[in-house]
């Protein structure tokens, strides 16, 4: 058996990022970037599997050549290869899912697992898209996993509790918090990395079009917000309340 | 904080995924319960078969026998292990530099197959004893003795300050023979060792250290470590290495000093603003980050010069250097946070009292100044 997993790369949440001067793309002065936390679970979920049931688990990293090191992590973490499409062009959701569907055809995966969404766009978008493109099985925001002979159990976190679904191979799930904990890939683990097939093709190889008719505006910094004040007493209150529209209309 | 300077660069990819794990590392596992570590006055032992786990026994041997990383992965290992306390910095530095490393670089082959794998398992603890509790900074007057006996070697004598000591499994002891000094492989549980823990320490609280009292310790033939014939200079090698993830440590230390200072300044009101809009404050901080960067980029230069002349004396300078630093920025840091500064929970108050010893262990900086004086000037004034 073969499991996909896809890494993505973003900015360190705690970065301070900021828009460029055409609000084309965000910013920010040489922040780190590291492995999506979400993509970090699926990688550990995925050498899980492969620890209990020998399957083979590849990585596939969409980007520019910087993304190299988060894919690194996932071979250090006990991947066994690396499959890098590489581009300058940021790609959107929609092209990224195709690339992902085509390469899961290409290697016979039988099961793709992908963070529930990048902490970066917050679309979470990609894991429903790629399922819907090859038409398999979707559960998505997982917190629990068993694997049978053909099948796959997943507990899914939705807004009103915890949802069991049973699931026919080869499918997509796409993983939440809860499912694990990624081990620290130890530093022996991250020297054989190095050594790990990571295999670079382009993306205009994959004869995918770039354009969908999706196109990213613009980006806005979000609003700062006025200063707190001190109400002497209920009184002033209700008379706020009444008269700031922002709070009562 | 977004970098001003981005010295991440001067690293590979492989020494910052290195750094990035162990930085994680730290964070998660090694800062909770440090402070009560710290108060207590205990070495949270628990912690050896995870440091284990992660690679960190053997960080720079060469394979098979280590993980060969460069000397830049050492010192960055040193830097975030101390960022959290100097204590697992010295953990890491006493069993890697000054025990690993000796007896992979003058011990026989049998003694490195019997040593190596488990001390890089974290079965066994080793320590280094050099210091004597009247031979401090001058090793060569030593009094421990190893006369040879009818085929076997006896020790007697004393030694203080031993990191690791109380829950070591095995000593490397240095002792003066007919023919010059020597190191030797010495079991903690032999007859006639005695260890004690040395109590009461302002400093360094959460790192065990010990005196050790050699009375008639016999010992095989085979515990003397062979390549020491050359004498002193074998373990001032060790101590070399070691020096050199300090130069790295100290500076980690002080950057988790100023980098709570920077936060506190902006969070702290006093007369109704934030005391980082004030100019002294200011001024402090930038002078601790100014120090700080020098202090990084001096020591990225020592770790790529690991293999040029006076390598030794490079690293005296850079220790020296690493330190003086590293305590003025923890006072200033302390300074900054007012009454609040000599509280565990801000930290400051522990990184400073360690820095004390960290100051003086590993060749005091009166040592380093004149071993870096000799060398300008060319005359020994030690």
């Amino acid at each position: 058996m073969k499991i996909l997993v896809c890494v993505k790369q973003v900015i360190n949440p705690y970065a301070k990022v900021f828009p460029d001067e055409e609000n084309k793309i965000v910013r920010s002065n040489n922040a780190r970037y590291s492995i999506n936390p979400f993509d970090e679970i699926a990688v550990e979920e995925a050498v899980r599997l492969k620890e209990k049931y020998g399957f083979e688990v590849i990585i596939v990293g969409i980007g520019s050549l910087d993304i190299q090191e988060s894919m690194r992590r996932a071979l250090a973490i006990g991947a066994d290869r690396g499959i890098l499409v590489n581009t300058d062009v940021e790609l959107c959701t929609l092209v990224v899912s195709k690339i992902i569907a085509k390469l899961a055809q290409e290697e016979n995966i039988n099961l793709i697992v992908m963070g529930k969404q990048s902490t970066d766009g917050d679309h979470s978008h990609t894991g429903q898209m790629v399922a819907g493109l090859l038409d398999w099985p979707q559960g998505t925001f997982v917190s629990e996993l068993t694997i049978g002979d053909d099948y796959l159990k997943v507990v899914r976190e939705v807004d009103n509790g915890l949802e069991t679904l049973q699931l026919v191979m080869p499918a997509v799930i796409t993983v939440d918090l809860r499912l694990n904990e990624p081990r620290y890939p130890s530093l022996p683990n991250i020297i054989k990395a190095k050594n790990k097939p990571l295999n670079k093709i382009n993306f205009s190889d994959l004869n995918i079009p770039e354009h969908t008719g999706y196109e990213e505006i613009r980006y806005d910094s979000p609003l700062k917000r006025e200063q707190g004040i001190i109400l002497s007493g209920s009184e002033e209150l209700v008379d706020k309340l009444n008269l700031s529209s922002m709070v009562v209309k | 904080m977004d970098l001003l300077i981005n010295l991440e660069e001067c690293y590979s990819n492989e020494d910052r995924m290195i750094q990035a794990t162990v930085a994680d590392f730290a964070n998660k596992e090694l800062s909770t319960g440090i402070s009560d570590a710290f108060e207590k006055g205990y070495f949270p032992t628990k912690i050896i078969p995870e440091f284990a786990n992660l690679g960190l026994f053997g960080i720079s041997l060469p394979k098979p026998y280590g993980l060969e990383l460069s000397k830049l992965a050492y010192g960055l290992i040193c830097y975030e292990l101390e960022k959290i306390d100097s204590a697992y910095r010295s953990f890491i530095s006493v069993q890697n530099s000054l025990v690993m490393y000796p007896i992979h670089e003058f011990g026989n082959e049998k003694q490195r197959s019997i040593y190596l794998p488990k001390t890089s398992s974290g079965e066994w603890i080793g320590c280094f004893a050099l210091t004597e509790p009247d031979h401090g900074s001058d090793p060569d007057n030593m009094e421990t003795v190893a006369e040879k006996i009818s085929g076997k070697w006896v020790i007697n004598g004393s030694k203080a300050w031993i990191t690791n000591a109380p829950i070591a499994d095995f000593i490397i002891c240095w002792a003066k023979t007919s023919i010059g000094i020597r190191g030797f492989l010495v079991n903690s549980a032999t007859r006639g060792v005695i260890i004690n823990e040395m109590k009461h320490k302002m400093s360094l609280r959460a790192s065990v250290t010990g005196e050790i009292v050699f009375e008639n310790v016999e010992l095989a033939e085979d515990c003397i470590l062979p390549g020491t014939e050359v004498g002193l200079v074998a373990a001032l090698k060790c101590l070399t290495q070691a020096r050199f993830g300090i130069c790295f440590g100290a500076i980690g230390a002080a950057m988790d000093c100023f980098e709570t200072a920077l936060d506190y300044s902006k969070n702290r009101r006093q007369f109704d603003k934030p005391i980082s809009s004030c100019q002294l404050i200011q001024a402090d901080l930038v002078e601790m980050y100014q120090e700080l960067t020098k202090s990084q980029l001096m020591n990225i230069q020592l770790a790529k010069n690991s293999n040029t002349k006076n390598w030794h004396i490079q690293v005296s300078l850079a220790k020296r250097n690493a330190c003086r630093v590293a305590l003025n920025v923890a006072r200033s840091s302390r300074n900054i946070l007012g009454a609040n500064g000599i509280m565990l929970e801000y930290k400051i108050i522990r990184h400073l009292l360690n820095l004390e010893t960290v100051f003086t262990y590993e060749g005091t900086d009166n040592i380093h100044t004149l071993i870096v004086g000799k060398y300008l000037t060319g005359d020994n004034a030690i």
